[in-house]
């Protein structure tokens, strides 16, 4: 028996309404997958939808595909080794990445880094913000039908990654900031090639907020949709950008200034609508911030040497070794055995793009770390999926996994 | 190990507010503190955490409000083996505090877990479930969550080999 459908126009005239009799039964709902092939899902993110209709009633993510045991791996290399795992965690920031454990180690150690070190590493992660952030709006609006801007976006994050292979050898897993300060010198003319990409940076901000920030399908995909207040979003765990898009003003920047931070002028937006359209124009002002602290940092960028030289931790120069029998006993050590941090735990947190990023470290007094844990960001903001999604249609899910700005890499380490 | 447990005793944070405040709310429990590079923790008993946790998120001028992280530490072969470490920050007062559980060794390690309080303590707890095999009494969903479901053992212990694993895709 078909049901009975009704065709009304609807007040304004120009549209019908189709009105059929709810004939839905219990038992209706459809189980879909989402992933993990699907591309709006940024990586191998699987999500087991249940739908009525085309409504979410509940989404479960399935993580772990791309876990390869990196705190293991971390467990059983030397701490100087260490340092390449955690490059391969959130490969779309593995400064962020090195710059965190950096700085728990030299925690562990007391070790003091020389300011040329300090302003370059604030200037490399903050120009890895900018790279992070451009992939995620790329893909983002990639995700939701504008091609345009990925082009764009992807323009201007491969000049930085050419200023990154410059200067570190390697466009994504750098390894660049080492235990005392950073490993190479700026190679001749690289800090006038920083400037000369980021001085028109607002400019390209506005190309990109021109196709999108008043754009009405753009708005109207983004506006209402995962709304979560600043009190919910801090008991589900959202961090970084999302928890700002709720009105809640936790920068680690600001709340808990590491290396220069306390010198910076820098403004943390924050917006309090709560929707994917308030975290969109949180990372889209945070480009413009960004911005504004590389360009400090290029212009007090101070001389002097960019690493410690406690020989404890840092092997001695080449120069050095010709001539310094004590040079060479530190060498010897060092390359042999490796450094030893006394016995202690530290957890050091730093302002990653996508948030929180916290590293444990245990150190049991020998060369390996005796247990280092890694608080992802991305974890805590995709554990908040399901409540954002709950009630709005399947396109909305790729607009607020798009939101929330998740790396595989970092959720299954 | 031994220089370990003197190291983390070694310099009380009793001055921290959360430990005054708990000395004072738990009086029957007994509370450790200690401290490193200005990072302040507590060592409670397995069965007090949950109330611990609670106390702490609702307390009017504590007020951590937010659970960061779970982790868990394999010491062996110290006594007692396992240690479940819980980061919490009070956002509106910008403070960090961590509390700490030991738990002694055993097939079936385990810890009430904190969902009650913490919503967002749910996928952590999953991930030590699933990489070191701690219990957490009580939680909704206890399954694993990186490893897939039928994997044996437990590969973040420190009785588990590195390399212990058959590589796929070899031959």
């Amino acid at each position: 028996m078909t049901p009975e459908v009704r065709i009304t126009p609807s007040t304004d005239g120009r549209t019908a309404v189709l009105e059929r009799p709810d004939t839905r039964q219990e038992g209706d709902l459809m189980t879909v997958n989402m992933g993990p092939q699907h591309p709006s899902t940024h990586g191998v993110l699987r999500i087991i939808l249940t739908l009525d209709g085309e409504t979410v009633v509940d989404a479960v993510p399935d993580i772990g595909f791309l876990h390869t045991g990196i705190e293991k791996s971390i467990q059983w290399k030397r701490y100087e080794a260490a340092l390449t795992c955690t490059d391969r965690m959130d490969y779309l920031s593995p400064l962020s990445n090195n710059l965190g454990y950096c700085l728990a180690v030299e925690k562990l150690l007391g070790l003091e880094i020389p300011p040329r070190a300090t302003w370059l590493r604030v200037m490399l992660v903050e120009l890895q913000r900018i790279a992070s952030h451009l992939v995620w709006l790329g893909t983002h609006a990639l995700d939701l039908g504008a091609m345009t801007v990925f082009l764009y976006c992807f323009r201007e994050r491969e000049m930085i990654l050419d200023l990154f292979e410059e200067l570190t050898g390697q466009r994504m897993m750098t390894s660049y900031i080492r235990f005392g300060g950073v490993e190479l010198e700026v190679p001749d003319g690289w800090l006038d090639r920083v400037h000369a990409f980021i001085d028109p940076f607002p400019n390209r901000v506005d190309e990109y907020e021109r196709l999108l920030t008043k754009n009405g399908i753009w708005k109207e995909r983004l506006t209402g949709v995962g709304v979560i207040s600043g009190q919910e979003a801090i008991e589900w765990g959202l961090n970084g950008p999302s928890l700002r898009g709720s009105g809640v003003a936790r920068d680690l920047r600001r709340q808990e200034p590491y290396l220069v931070y306390d010198q910076l002028k820098f403004e943390v937006p924050v917006r309090t609508e709560g929707d994917c359209y308030a975290r969109y124009l949180v990372r889209v002002a945070e480009l413009r911030q960004t911005r504004e602290i590389v360009v400090q940092c290029l212009k007090n960028l101070p001389g002097g040497p960019i690493r410690s030289d406690d020989r404890k931790v840092v092997p001695p120069p080449k120069d050095e070794l010709a001539n310094s029998m004590e040079a060479v006993i530190h060498h010897f050590k060092l390359l042999t055995e490796g450094l030893k941090p006394p016995i202690g735990e530290v957890y050091q947190a730093i302002e990653s793009p996508r948030g929180e990023l916290g590293f444990y470290l245990v150190s049991d007094g020998s060369n390996r770390p005796r247990r280092c844990h890694v608080r992802a960001p991305s974890f805590a903001n995709l554990q908040a999926l399901p409540r954002l999604c709950r009630g709005h249609l399947v396109a909305d899910v790729v607009a607020i996994i798009g939101s929330i700005d998740i790396v595989l890499g970092e959720i299954d380490r | 190990m031994a220089e370990m447990n003197a190291a983390l005793t070694e310099s009380p944070a009793e001055a921290n507010s959360a430990v005054m405040a708990l000395r004072a709310a738990f009086p029957d429990v007994p509370i450790r503190a200690a401290s490193m590079y200005g990072q302040d923790w507590a060592i409670v008993p397995a069965e007090a955490i949950v109330a611990v946790a609670r106390f702490l998120r609702d307390d009017e001028t504590l007020r951590f409000d937010s659970l960061v992280d779970i982790t868990a530490s394999d010491l062996l072969p110290r006594a007692p083996r396992w240690e479940i470490v819980y980061q919490l920050t009070s956002m509106p007062r910008n403070v960090r505090f961590r509390l700490k559980v030991e738990v002694e060794d055993g097939p079936d390690p385990e810890v009430p877990s904190l969902t009650p309080v913490y919503l967002v303590a749910n996928w952590f707890e999953r991930e030590m479930f699933d990489l070191m095999g701690i219990r957490f009494g009580g939680h909704p969903n206890l399954r694993r969550i990186l490893l897939p479901d039928d994997w044996q053992g437990f590969p973040l212990r420190y009785d588990h080999p590195i390399g212990g694993e058959e590589v796929g895709f070899t031959s």
